[in-house]
């Protein structure tokens, strides 16, 4: 018999407990309630939620909250697609236009094609290599090829080929330009997808001294100047540079390149097997 | 044994019996928050103030309602109780007066919710039968052990992020062997204060 009262005190002593910390709860709630637009957890959802930061901003939810606070743009996400964008654009009320997506090209064609000046031991990262006299390149403009872009990159869209040169997956960028951002020579640049020619080296040496160290590096002479149709090159500093407004990408400049400096963007697909 | 001096309380709950290495409770956080030393003092500081308003809340529960009604077996129930509640009542405040230490401190409440190191404290007030002075100076000096190893844990962890470590002791168990050391350091304070 007194086990049964026992059970019965213990249940109301624990249910009373409970309930009025349930009760100062609920009244805590309501006081302490903190206005919070709907629309910051809606956009959220919709957002990718890789937290890469490339908006700027600490994360998605951060993101979200800018959005609606209108601090950031609606298109400032670099990774939400178009769709996305415009839904997000339609619960702020605001149109959207679309964007032409723009990938990173790696601007050097040197990789293994360009010649080592020193053999380098020691840490495995371009920032590391770039602080010893420039480089190990015989280029001190080029890529350093050490995969610091590699680690950069939240979508593994990026990887070094055989050739010691990154190479982008196309389908797996999501153009947050966190790579660029990590880059230490610039060799990477962002570039939209209808612009398909580009000079690939920034090499600013003289001819001669180019040739001395790389296969593919711009020398400046100029036969791409006088090819282009459209007068969009121009070379300055022995190192040409197309002017993307007037490119119709008429590829007459890669005819005429003897060094093969102009190319195509040199993008993968992630079909060709590259390691 | 209530009649322990306050020093010797503070002392033992830093070093001679530290909740993290030598009692080895909440290993949980201990493990999943010391990767960096930014969240690593996030999280010690909420749970420094949450074992300061557990002790409290919990003798006040135990003396006055519990002992009262002679259900002394049931402090385990009701301290998780109390201890979910002030988690979140603290939570509400902060978010609405300080959003700014909501958003640094405010991810690691809920994990304290559950946290053994927070049972730990108020359990082992119950059982010492802590007066209430004593009990919320206990819960200060296990909060202050528990960030001493986490801070420590946290700046080793990321030192060690460059070190070459073999591929099958990577990561947590990396971190358990540090922890290892750690507490053999910190079983050198046994004996240093005369129980």
């Amino acid at each position: 018999m007194s086990n049964i009262v026992l059970v019965i005190e213990s249940a109301l002593v624990i249910g009373g407990i409970g309930l009025m910390v349930g009760i100062v709860l609920i009244w805590a709630s309501k006081k302490f309630a903190v206005e919070m637009d709907p629309r910051v957890e809606e956009i959220e959802e919709i957002l990718p939620g890789a937290n890469c930061g490339a908006c700027g901003f600490a994360g998605c939810g951060d993101f979200a909250e800018k959005v609606v606070g209108e601090v950031a743009a609606v298109s400032d996400c670099p990774l939400c697609d178009f769709e996305i964008t415009k839904e997000i654009g339609r619960m702020m009320g605001k149109e959207v236009t679309e964007k032409e997506p723009e990938y990173p090209i790696v601007l050097c064609n040197g990789g293994v094609h360009c010649i080592d000046k020193v053999e380098y031991v020691g840490i495995d990262d371009c920032r590391a290599v770039m602080m010893i006299s420039d480089g190990e390149k015989g280029c001190k403009y080029g890529c350093m090829g050490r995969g610091t872009c590699v680690r950069a990159c939240p979508f593994d869209a990026i990887c070094i080929g055989d050739d010691r040169l990154p190479h982008i997956n196309k389908n797996m960028c999501k153009s947050c330009s966190l790579c660029i951002d990590e880059c230490p020579t610039g060799v990477l640049v962002m570039a939209k997808e209808s612009e398909k020619t580009h000079v690939l080296c920034l090499s600013y040496d003289k001819g001669k001294a180019v040739k001395a160290v790389c296969e593919f590096g711009c020398t400046g002479c100029r036969r791409c100047v006088k090819a282009c149709p459209e007068e969009a090159i121009t070379v300055t500093n022995f190192l040409a540079v197309i002017d993307q407004e007037k490119c119709t990408n008429c590829e007459k400049c890669i005819e005429e390149c003897k060094q093969k400096t102009i190319r195509t963007a040199n993008h993968t697909t992630g079909v060709e097997a590259t390691a | 044994m209530a009649d322990v001096n306050l020093f010797t309380i503070l002392m033992d709950g830093i070093f001679v019996k530290n909740f993290l290495v030598i009692q080895f409770l909440g290993l949980c956080s201990f493990l999943g928050v010391t990767k960096a030393t930014e969240s690593a003092k996030g999280m010690s500081m909420a749970v420094v103030f949450v074992m300061v308003m557990a002790s409290i809340a919990a003798f006040v529960i135990n003396t006055y309602i519990l002992r009262t009604f002679g259900l002394t077996f049931l402090t385990t129930i009701a301290y998780i109780i109390v201890i979910a509640f002030l988690v979140q009542l603290v939570e509400f405040v902060i978010r609405k007066n300080s959003p700014g230490l909501y958003r640094s401190l405010g991810i690691y409440l809920p994990l304290i919710t559950t946290n053994c190191a927070i049972l730990g404290v108020v359990v082992l007030n119950t059982r010492l039968e802590y007066t209430f002075v004593q009990s919320v100076v206990h819960g200060i000096a296990a909060g202050i052990g528990y960030t001493l190893v986490m801070l420590f844990l946290a700046a080793m962890r990321e030192k060690a992020e460059v070190l070459k470590v073999p591929t099958s002791i990577q990561g947590i168990p990396h971190a358990f062997f540090i922890t290892t050391m750690y507490a053999m350091a910190f079983v050198n304070y046994f004996g240093v204060i005369p129980t």
